[in-house]
């Protein structure tokens, strides 16, 4: 299942300058691990090793993965995935 | 000891306080390492200088009047000055963030009654920028737009105030100044301040390691709109500092020192360490002084999505 990612400013240099890009996978993590082989290099900016990395927020619609079931949350057609970063700038 | 009394609270910005960090700092006995503590200004951070120091230049020579709205982009501290001064100085304020910016930001420059216009998340400060651009386009004789990025009067403040107070209580002995590069204002006045005086100062730049990256208020300046202010040949060197460094210092200097910071100021003194280990490993010895860009608790109320994460 193709699923539409919302890229964030700072990542887009990884997608060739698209805002949006589609990856497939079951999971929000499936979908990183086709986004990484699509577009190498953006899993690392993502996570670590112990998961989303702290200063990172996805969210499928409108709620954050980490008050859903994180990696390991399901996705269903028509659902969309947004890598929202921290603020920067003075 | 002699009480401050004072006429106004925009005359309580400046002479900030240093503190010599003696935990995080122990094991570089020959190297001293200051913190100057920004968050002692009355809007609570570093840029009550830059945001003051805009207003009064433009009252002084006519850009702004108390007809017009002042409007900028703003993660957050400078909008809380602004909000601040524009109470005290009988001056409209109107500032546009972006929407993820943390409620308790929203909640206190609302309290000032600051009108706040929110841009896309997804967009960061750049995305805040370009949309502050637009409602000036707009309506230009509405307001005075002072543009923190490309203002001279920010880098100004800190080469009348923020550097010189620095000399004032360490003098000769300075050998190394660190701030982080957000609009840059910090940097660009301090150093240029810094490098009249008889002996040299070392001014070190930080910057996020990473374009993405939760480090607020700092600028990844190679993927970013860089401020009109920079001149990339004013510092003597940039390091980069990761944001998990950067937010590990920060619990630190709570724990060990006493000082809850913000994740800024943690990867300033992060990065004072690592200079200060440097001149230690060199038998040299050393003065450090790191900017306290504000404290912490800013940083505390929960984000929609903190409501169950523990930072």
């Amino acid at each position: 299942m193709e699923t539409i990612v919302r890229i964030p400013t700072p990542l887009r240099t990884l997608t060739g300058g698209a805002d949006e890009v589609s990856a497939s996978g079951n999971t929000v993590g499936d979908v990183i691990e086709d986004l990484e082989r699509r577009h190498p290099g953006i899993r690392e900016r993502l996570l670590d090793d112990k998961g989303v990395r702290r200063f990172v927020n996805i969210y499928v619609g409108e709620e954050d993965v980490r008050f859903l079931d994180g990696l390991k949350t399901a996705l269903k057609a028509g659902d969309q995935i947004s890598i929202v970063p921290a603020i920067a700038g003075g | 000891m002699r009480a401050r009394r004072l006429e106004s609270v925009v005359d309580a910005v400046g002479n900030t306080p240093l503190v010599r960090l003696g935990r995080v700092a122990k094991h570089v006995p020959d190297v001293e390492v200051w913190a100057k503590l920004e968050f002692a200004n009355p809007g609570g951070s570093v840029k009550d200088r830059p945001a003051l120091r805009m207003i009064l230049d433009a009252l002084a020579d006519g850009r702004l009047t108390r007809a017009k709205t002042l409007i900028d982009s703003t993660s957050g501290n400078t909008g809380v000055a602004y909000s601040l001064f524009g109470a005290a100085l009988g001056i409209g304020v109107r500032l546009v963030m972006p929407s993820n910016v943390s409620k308790a930001r929203k909640d206190i420059v609302r309290s000032f009654g600051t009108d706040v216009v929110f841009s896309d998340p997804m967009e960061g400060s750049d995305g805040a920028i370009r949309v502050a651009r637009e409602i000036v386009e707009k309506e230009p004789e509405r307001y005075f737009y002072p543009d923190q990025y490309s203002n001279p009067s920010n880098w100004r403040a800190h080469y009348d105030g923020t550097a010189l107070e620095i000399l004032d209580a360490l003098g000769d002995r300075l050998t190394h100044f660190v701030a982080g590069l957000g609009t840059t204002g910090t940097m660009m006045g301090c150093t240029r301040r810094l490098k009249e005086h008889a002996r040299p100062v070392q001014c070190v730049a930080i910057e996020p390691a990473e374009a993405l990256h939760g480090l607020e208020g700092l600028k990844h300046l190679a993927t970013s709109l860089v401020p009109p202010i920079y001149d990339p040949t004013v510092p003597d060197r940039i390091l980069p500092v990761s944001t998990e460094n950067g937010w590990d210092m920060a619990d630190r200097l709570a724990r060990e020192e006493g000082l809850h910071v913000g994740h800024s100021s943690g990867a300033n003194v992060f990065a004072a360490l690592q200079i200060a280990e440097e001149a230690q490993r060199g038998g040299r010895g050393g003065c450090v002084v790191a900017i306290v860009c504000d404290r912490g608790d800013r940083y505390f109320a929960p984000m929609k999505w903190e409501r169950r994460y523990v930072w």
